[in-house]
């Protein structure tokens, strides 16, 4: 089994991460830019993991994705109950609407 | 056949992702979303770490898509009806900035140019370790014994994480009105 040439999985993650970071500054909507943040994280999956494949006694590129994955789980579930709430308050999720402090 | 399926796999998560960007329609882009982390998943496969690309699809695919899902059909804005046409599919239209196309252009320019820094940092990089053959073992045993010795820290702490963000998220996405408000009435 010939495995595939580990530099191509450095240039899929920068590609992944670039287009995520798009995501995050051209898009409005609040859960649009939290999507970005899902393909950055994914993105530094990818390098983790091509790495990883090299360490086959530890694994800590491994261990440190899943942790990633982890961490991120928990923050899309904190961030979607905070734009659940501003969407209460406001009336609106797209971010550029959201410009006034009190009540 | 593995160059196949690598190229297919990472057509499919570059193709999601470019969707994402270019889609005007919250909930389509989730859908893609889910094509970009399945096609991550496969990659994860193919960089011989299946134990994690299960992970991805029941953490991602089953937990934070759906969640994401719920968030937008939560969210959605009742639009007022000025086309009560019925054969109009459901939009929930993410816009762009209003206005003057300032902030498509910089976001365009700065992940163009992250993107050209990094590919010609690679091209020019020349890792060592990179070289070297690489066997295709299963991984689960190995992360079971280091999850249980190396790493037993990190996993108790994201067990608490985990507790605190769950009970965190349900407070914050708790209506917070009296619930006796309306028998004092």
């Amino acid at each position: 089994m010939q495995p595939v040439d580990s530099h191509l999985f450095l240039f899929v993650g920068a590609a992944l991460f670039s287009i995520g970071l798009a995501v995050v500054v051209v898009k409005r909507h609040a859960i649009v830019v939290l999507m970005g943040i899902e393909l950055m994280l994914n993105a530094v999956n990818i390098n983790l993991v091509a790495f990883s494949q090299y360490d086959p006694d530890r694994l800590q590129g491994q261990m440190l994705a899943l942790f990633v994955m982890v961490v991120a789980a928990a923050e899309s579930a904190v961030a979607l109950a905070i734009v659940l709430q501003v969407y209460r308050h406001f009336r609106t999720a797209q971010l550029d609407e959201l410009n006034e402090l009190k009540q | 056949m593995i160059q196949l399926a690598f190229y297919i796999f990472s057509a499919l998560a570059l193709a999601g992702a470019l969707a994402v960007l270019l889609t005007r329609n919250v909930l389509y882009a989730a859908f893609f979303l889910l094509l970009t982390l399945l096609g991550v998943a496969g990659l994860f496969v193919l960089a011989s770490a299946d134990f994690l690309a299960i992970a991805q699809i029941m953490i991602y695919v089953g937990g934070v898509l759906v969640l994401v899902i719920f968030g937008i059909m939560l969210t959605h804005k009742a639009e007022v009806p000025a086309n009560t046409n019925s054969q109009q599919p459901n939009r929930v239209a993410s816009l762009n900035r209003s206005g003057a196309r300032s902030g498509l252009f910089w976001g365009i320019l700065l992940a163009g140019s992250l993107c050209t820094a990094l590919f010609s940092l690679l091209i020019r990089a020349n890792f060592a370790l990179l070289n070297q053959p690489v066997g295709w073992q299963s991984t689960i045993n190995t992360i079971g014994k280091q999850l249980m010795t190396e790493y037993v820290v990190p996993f108790e702490i994201a067990g608490i994480l985990l507790l605190a963000s769950l009970v965190g998220a349900t407070y914050l996405a708790a209506s917070h009105r009296k619930p006796f408000r309306h028998a004092t009435r």
